[in-house]
């Protein structure tokens, strides 16, 4: 069934194409201005803060996070820390998140209940009792108060008990009659079906542990604990902050955003995914 | 269904297996996010300076005082949080409106039947939502800084822009003096007298600052795309016949999105306005990275001053009190979200 394009409806697909182009610029450019002023001189990019090209192209802003910040040495906190909380949350998310979907226990209920409950803290009240219980557990400055507080999430449970949900209870039969136990159903059966949910909540719990930013302001205080967020955000405020630098500072806001950034062109529907679960999780 | 799993012996295993398999999520959330919600509630109505235990027996114990001094007694701490309290209303009021209409917006013209790259303006809306707060917060530090992009924009267009990070001047002060209502350098004394909690009315009516302009800014232009996201997927729940009826019916496209569509995107319009509502409130990244709380403290929020009293100020008890007020109005705002979902869950 073809339409008669009117000359109307081919006003209105202009229009619209104007809009997002519009649109794009807005969001995309500041993206490009960030990449291009990390190149420049300072001068330059005082002078031209517009130009997508670097007039004269410079990587001495890049030498100068490599030589005269801690940069590496935050890089290497936020891998290790990020690695150790996404696999912490991948796997002990999925252990609860299966419990409450597929096992029958007295106070499953309850268990849920006050996981949903959770989810509805708002994270940024609770700074300061955070680091209540980091003091009283003695863990404050230690990359055991970057890890533990976030190793696990109530939205991740979620995710995975409304996928376990899905899972037909033949196939967790079969096993079990197999002899299988309750872990070993889980582990070798149960799971691998999961990889679609499972590799949701390894984007969502990758992005946001890399993103992290007020949970390391509380449980860490010493600079050779700093993640990346936390260092980038010191040489904006700190010593170096008076205006200046821009090159520079740009430039490694441009460096921590650069694995987040190849994840999401690589994975986008996880992403999207990510969005819609998070927002429907009511 | 479950005949297997009736089999003596299973039964017991299962239980033992379900709060093993809990066990590590519960101690985790339990010791981070539900004990210490009590010891920030004891925090709250103490003295203490952070040495030592909060518990410890020489804490004064004040009671209520952290939270009549931000309400009813007059002073600094009332003053600045008020301030606070103003500036995160503003931010509110000016943000969630901004980011629910360009969201709508957007995922109207992206969800237009035949439009080619519709994926390419999906991910360039999406995109700034997942990056780090942190990072972005630095861009546009540099976008708005004196001779950064936005004033090099605007001077392309004969306008010199204002020192952004430094302009603590209210919009609404501005406005109502490009106007010639009141000049903002002496504002009518009816306004300056008084008002409520230690603020004159003159205050309550300044606007977001020129300041906090830019991150409300940031903020739009950070949320649009998660909600824009929303809205698509809503918009591709509404059956297609809704649409085809209305086009029998005669309707041109303007009145198909004022009384079909709209309407129909009710719930995630709801839930949009909700997560915007609980997100304002919290905004602290943004502030701790772009402005601190300055200029003369028309960036200061809830969030962010609770912070600096506690761990600047070392004033712990008052800190915890400022994130207890913060709490209360997150979650009265998540209660009214789910208070209107479920009413409208049911047919």
């Amino acid at each position: 069934m073809s339409r008669a394009r009117s000359p109307r409806a081919i006003a209105g697909t202009v229009l619209s194409y104007l809009v997002l182009g519009f649109f794009s610029l807005v969001f995309v450019y500041p993206f490009v201005i960030q990449a291009a002023n990390s190149f420049k001189t300072e001068p330059d990019a005082a002078a031209h803060p517009l130009s997508p090209i670097p007039h004269p192209f410079t990587t001495a802003a890049f030498a100068q996070i490599f030589d005269s910040t801690e940069f590496p040495l935050w890089l290497a906190n936020s891998v290790l820390v990020t690695l150790l909380v996404t696999a912490g949350r991948v796997f002990l998310d999925s252990l609860a998140g299966y419990a409450l979907a597929r096992l029958d226990f007295r106070g499953r209920g309850a268990v849920g209940a006050l996981i949903v409950a959770v989810m509805a803290v708002p994270g940024v009240v609770l700074l300061i009792p955070k680091f209540l219980v980091l003091t009283g557990l003695g863990i404050y400055d230690t990359y055991a108060a970057l890890v533990l507080p976030v190793l696990a999430d109530a939205a991740g449970v979620f995710i995975m008990r409304q996928f376990f949900r899905s899972v037909p209870a033949s196939i967790e039969e079969a096993a079990r009659i197999d002899g299988a136990g309750t872990f070993r159903v889980f582990w070798s059966v149960v799971l691998p079906m999961a990889r679609p949910a499972l590799i949701t909540l390894t984007i969502l719990s990758f992005q946001s542990s890399w993103n992290e930013f007020p949970h390391t302001l509380v449980a860490v205080q010493e600079p050779r604990l700093y993640t990346l967020p936390r260092g980038v955000a010191n040489l904006v405020t700190g010593s170096l902050g008076a205006g200046t630098q821009y090159p520079l500072k740009l430039g490694a806001a441009l460096l921590a955003t650069i694995p987040v950034a190849v994840i999401f062109f690589a994975l986008q529907r996880y992403f999207v995914r990510g969005a819609a679960e998070g927002a429907s999780k009511e | 269904m479950r005949a297997a799993r009736r089999r003596s012996g299973t039964r017991g295993n299962e239980a033992a297996a379900g709060w093993l398999f809990t066990a590590p999520v519960l101690a985790i959330l339990g010791l981070f996010l539900v004990l210490p919600i009590g010891m920030a509630l004891w925090v709250s109505l103490t003295g203490w300076n952070g040495q030592g235990s909060p518990f410890a027996s020489g804490v004064p114990f004040v009671g209520l005082s952290n939270y009549t001094d931000l309400f009813t007694q007059e002073g600094l701490a009332r003053e600045t949080f008020m301030v606070s309290i103003r500036n995160n209303l503003y931010y509110v009021a000016f943000a969630v409106p901004a980011q629910t209409a360009l969201a709508l917006a957007l995922a109207l013209v992206v969800n237009r039947r035949g439009l080619r790259g519709r994926s390419f303006f999906r991910t360039a809306f999406y995109f700034p939502s997942v990056t780090s707060s942190v990072a972005i917060s630095v861009v546009f530090l540099f976008l708005f800084a004196n001779s950064g992009a936005v004033n090099a924009l605007l001077a392309y267009l004969g306008i010199n822009g204002p020192a952004w990070f430094t302009d603590p001047r209210g919009l609404l002060h501005l406005a109502l003096g490009g106007l010639g209502l009141v000049d903002p350098a002496h504002p009518p004394q009816a306004l300056t007298s008084s008002g409520p909690f230690g603020l004159s009315w003159w205050e309550w009516l300044s606007g977001p600052s020129v300041a906090m302009a830019t991150i409300i800014a940031l903020a739009v232009w950070t949320t649009s795309g998660t909600f824009m996201l929303i809205y698509i997927a809503a918009l591709q729940d509404i059956p297609v016949q809704v649409e085809e009826a209305s086009l029998v019916d005669g309707a041109n496209a303007w009145q198909r999105l004022v009384h079909v569509t709209l309407p129909m995107l009710r719930p995630a319009t709801f839930l949009v306005v909700t997560l915007g509502l609980i997100g304002t409130w919290q905004v602290f990244d943004q502030i701790y990275v772009m402005s601190q709380g300055n200029p003369a403290g028309t960036t200061l929020t809830p969030a962010f001053l609770s912070y600096r009293t506690a761990f600047r100020d070392f004033e712990y008890g008052s800190g915890a009190a400022i994130s207890f007020v913060l709490f209360l109005i997150i979650v009265v705002m998540t209660l009214v979200q789910h208070w209107i979902m479920r009413d409208r869950d049911e047919p």
